[in-house]
């Protein structure tokens, strides 16, 4: 080798190994920006889970809360409620709560809840995300069972908030993560141990 | 024994030929980066242009990731502030990042300046370049004067109250100007609101043309070296100058040893000194701005202060400002006060010499005063200090054209 | 490149900084040094505790949150809940005072500031000496004055630990007539349940936990601080011979 050929090697080696060099040094700096742009701790605060008193909650009521500023369903379903769920599967496009998104698994099931007397859903539907309303009242000459209307393209839900056939809304209702704290009380937001 | 050329020049085949026939992306860096011949001989003093766009950039991508969590009203700033150090994953890093370099951004200015004055960067044909580096210079501190107000702290707001009412020493006009850069009969969230607009929109697109502008200048003619010689007037078969050497890779690789001993610099002060004693984040400016009660001692940031010793020194608003507004505009004037034929001061005589040397301790001294209490004996330094800080200027003419200059060499001087 | 004008340069800029630590001290008493440990857990563990318990009735610190405190003091939640969360539920939740603002204001003529970041803007040796700087004076509303800071609405918190002391002070006739009055001293007049070495201890936990408060993320910042210079050597060393090789050719 010449002393230009051993020059240009360490030249190449040297280049090499700044720009790599460089280049970790980069991504170590980009590491604290990006990571900046993940909820903050206020974020994390204001998002914590939301206790629901059921107590005053009485059979056929539902009440309207906020958790991580979405609004939640949770709804007391009465004897007559729960009767007429298995009467409407099959028009309904996913019966079974097979899309696993749209439910944790232990909402995957007939009722859609940890127990089959409440219901808690996200009060979002699932076409283009308007506030659908309720329509509890059953009109058998319609065909409507009681459910959720939302009025901004016309889907329907049912009273486990599973979505009609032939609607814009593509899946069910969503279900968060919540747990039963006691019987009196539920935890939206989380479904695992302690606090 | 052959220089390094970078390898351009052989015929492009697909993607660069696409863009080339379409976009003067060769051309570009060939004239500017690879084909760009600069003096082989620069010392560190050279390394502080390429340091200030590094701040720059610095600034910029931390200045992005503050407005994203950052509040510009009066009841909300000074908090969000505190949300961007506690909350906010890594916000305290990005915080001080950019408030030290805020404060190296004029370290790196000054020196950047000082390097034009050794070495008769300003003298013809570049004083275009250092009439639109002034300006830049200007927009830097407007920038960092609105960015101060924005945390809304007791030294921001009273700071601003101070620098503001200043204006209002303008006979006629003052009053009027002053209400119309509050835009409200006080400093208030109104202020703020606009300070905030100001400081992350218009100044930095101002300043990112202007620092455009000052290198295409720069390009246009070509750099000095520390001899102050012209490269150009010797080149070898090719039209290369002998003694330059192409930016790229020497001048780039030359430079990234510069950045990285500017960045350990740099990361010293974020990681262990940010508060740097209070004076790159003033003690005052934690406690949010109470409009009822003036801090004890109000003094603008470091960089600031030379100016302000000069504002303080004369005894009359009206003067006083005129001198203060002087004494920042009079070094656009160095290209035509300035006498010599020769360039750098490793030619010049005793007198330039001494001159300079007395000008940096001024500069220095006035900063220290301006900092200081206007009581006692500091008042008279910043007398004496103020009038030097003129008569470097005012009497340049004189003693640089009497000045024995040294004959200048004919290649420039490189030791390895 | 190293002439007489570089080296000038750098002897004038350090003589500044040697020098402007005295122009900033300004006026003021001689300022006792707090000799605080910001390292040290259990003194932090003690301040955490004596604020929650004497400061939190009247002083908020609202941007400090419970979980993070425990985080750096190394406090489990049920710890937090036990010993330091009085009022607030969540660990999440932020440091609150008990008392209304508004009727802190009315009573106190001025609400008591919060302490997020008092350490930092006074500095951690000015609330020391102002924390055991509180002596008897019979013209105040609340029966003491304070050596740091003259006429202060606040009361002697810290009364039963301290005790009670006087202050004695030196005049001076001024020129113009005026009268300087310099501090001199304290006198104890009774005794608190503290002696004075127990007692200071007492004050500096305390300091310490508001200057943690103030900036709770200083102990990992100095730590990250090393490992982002030791990559900044390595660096420099490559780009150094990586130049060195480039401009070997350059005459």
């Amino acid at each position: 080798m010449t002393e230009d050929d051993l020059d240009r090697n360490r030249r190449h080696f040297l280049t090499v190994a700044t720009l790599a060099t460089g280049a970790v040094g980069a991504a170590m700096v980009a590491v604290p920006f990006l990571s900046s742009l993940q909820p903050s701790a206020r974020a994390q605060a204001l998002g914590a889970p939301v206790e629901v008193p059921l107590g005053s909650l009485q059979p056929g009521e539902m009440i309207r809360v906020l958790w991580r500023g979405k609004l939640v369903f949770v709804l007391r379903r009465d004897e007559k409620m729960l009767a007429g769920l298995p009467g409407v599967v099959d028009d309904l496009r996913d019966p079974n709560s097979e899309v696993a998104e749209q439910q944790p698994e232990y909402a995957a099931n007939d009722t859609r809840s940890v127990k089959p007397e409440y219901l808690v859903v996200e009060g979002s539907c699932t076409h283009l995300g308007c506030a659908p309303l309720e329509d509890f009242e059953v009109r058998p000459a319609e065909g409507w069972g009681g459910g959720f209307f939302c009025p901004c393209h016309g889907s329907k839900f049912d009273l486990a908030g599973r979505v009609y056939k032939g609607v814009p809304a593509p899946t069910n209702l969503r279900v968060p993560p919540y747990r039963f704290v006691s019987d009196e009380l539920i935890l939206i937001g989380q479904d695992t141990g302690a606090a | 024994m052959s220089r390094i050329e970078a390898e351009v020049g052989k015929p492009k085949g697909g993607l660069m030929k696409w863009i080339d026939d379409r976009f003067p992306l060769t051309k570009t860096m060939e004239h500017h980066v690879t084909k760009y011949y600069a003096s082989k001989n620069f010392n560190w003093w050279y390394v502080f242009g390429v340091l200030a766009m590094v701040v720059l950039v610095i600034q910029l991508l931390t200045g992005i990731f503050l407005t994203m969590n950052y509040k510009p009203s009066a009841a909300d700033a000074f908090a969000s502030v505190e949300y961007i150090m506690r909350d906010v994953e890594w916000g305290w890093l990005i915080r001080y990042m950019h408030s030290t370099g805020a404060s190296f951004f004029f370290i790196v200015v000054y020196l950047h300046m000082f390097r034009a004055m050794l070495y008769g960067s300003y003298k013809k044909p570049r004083e275009l370049i250092w009439l639109i580096g002034m300006l830049i210079f200007l927009v830097l501190m407007a920038e960092a004067f609105a960015g101060y107000l924005l945390p809304w702290g007791q030294m921001s707001y009273w700071g601003a109250q101070v620098i503001i009412s200043l204006f209002g020493a303008i006979p006629v006009v003052g009053d009027a100007l002053v209400e119309i850069i509050r835009g409200d009969y006080s400093i208030s969230d109104i202020t703020l609101n606009r300070f905030f607009a100001l400081h992350v929109i218009v100044l930095p697109l101002a300043l990112i043309g202007l620092i455009f502008v000052h290198i295409v200048a720069l390009h246009e003619v070509g750099s000095n070296n520390p001899d102050g010689i012209d490269i150009k007037k010797h080149k070898d078969e090719n039209g290369k100058p002998l003694d330059g050497v192409a930016f790229h890779p020497y001048h780039t690789s030359k430079d990234l040893v510069g950045i990285i001993v500017f960045l350990m610099i740099f990361s010293a002060v974020v990681f262990f000194a940010p508060d740097m004693g209070g004076y790159f984040l003033e003690h005052a400016n934690f406690e949010p701005a109470n409009v009822t009660a003036t801090p004890e001692h109000i003094a603008p940031v470091w960089y600031f202060t030379p100016y302000y010793a000069i504002l303080r020194a004369v005894p009359d608003k009206f003067w006083g400002f005129v001198l203060f507004a002087l004494a920042v505009i009079l070094p656009i004037f160095l290209p035509w006060l300035d006498r010599a034929r020769v360039r750098s001061i490793r030619y010049r005589g005793w007198m330039y010499k001494s001159a300079l040397t007395v000008f940096v301790i001024t500069f220095l001294s006035l900063l220290v005063l301006g900092l200081a209490p206007a009581e006692g004996v500091y008042v008279i330094l910043a007398r004496i200090f103020s009038v030097l800080y003129f008569a470097f200027f005012l009497l340049m003419p004189y003693y640089t054209s009497r000045d024995k200059t040294k004959p200048l060499p004919d290649r420039v001087v490189y030791h390895d | 490149m190293i002439d007489f004008k570089n080296i000038a340069s750098v002897l004038a800029l350090s003589a500044c900084f040697i020098a402007s630590p005295g122009l900033a001290a300004g006026g003021g008493a001689h300022l006792e040094p707090s000799g605080i440990d910001p390292d040290n857990i259990s003194s932090l563990q003690r301040g955490a505790r004596n604020f929650m318990n004497y400061c939190s009735g009247c002083h908020s610190a609202q941007y400090v949150r419970f979980n993070t405190i425990g985080k750096h003091l190394g406090l489990s939640d049920e710890q937090l809940a036990d010993n330091l969360m009085f009022n607030a539920e969540k660990t999440f939740e932020t440091i609150q005072a008990a008392m209304p603002a508004e009727d802190a204001a009315r009573w106190y003529g001025t609400a008591p500031p919060d302490m997020s970041l008092m350490a930092r803007a006074k500095g951690a040796d000015y609330v020391y000496n102002f924390l055991k700087g509180f002596y008897v004076s019979e013209e105040s509303p609340t029966g003491v004055n304070n050596v740091v800071l003259a006429g202060t609405s606040m009361p002697h918190v810290l009364w039963e630990l301290q005790g009670y002391q006087t202050a004695y002070f030196e005049e001076h006739e001024n020129e113009d007539g005026s009268v300087t009055s310099t501090f001199k001293g304290f006198e104890q007049l009774s005794a608190g349940s503290m002696d004075a070495e127990t007692f200071d201890e007492f004050v500096r936990d305390t300091v310490n936990f508001l200057a943690y408060i103030a900036e709770p993320v200083r102990s990992d910042r100095r730590k990250l601080g090393v490992w982002v210079l030791m990559f900044l050597i390595f660096f420099y060393i490559l780009a150094a011979q990586l130049k060195k090789a480039i401009w070997k050719d350059v005459s």
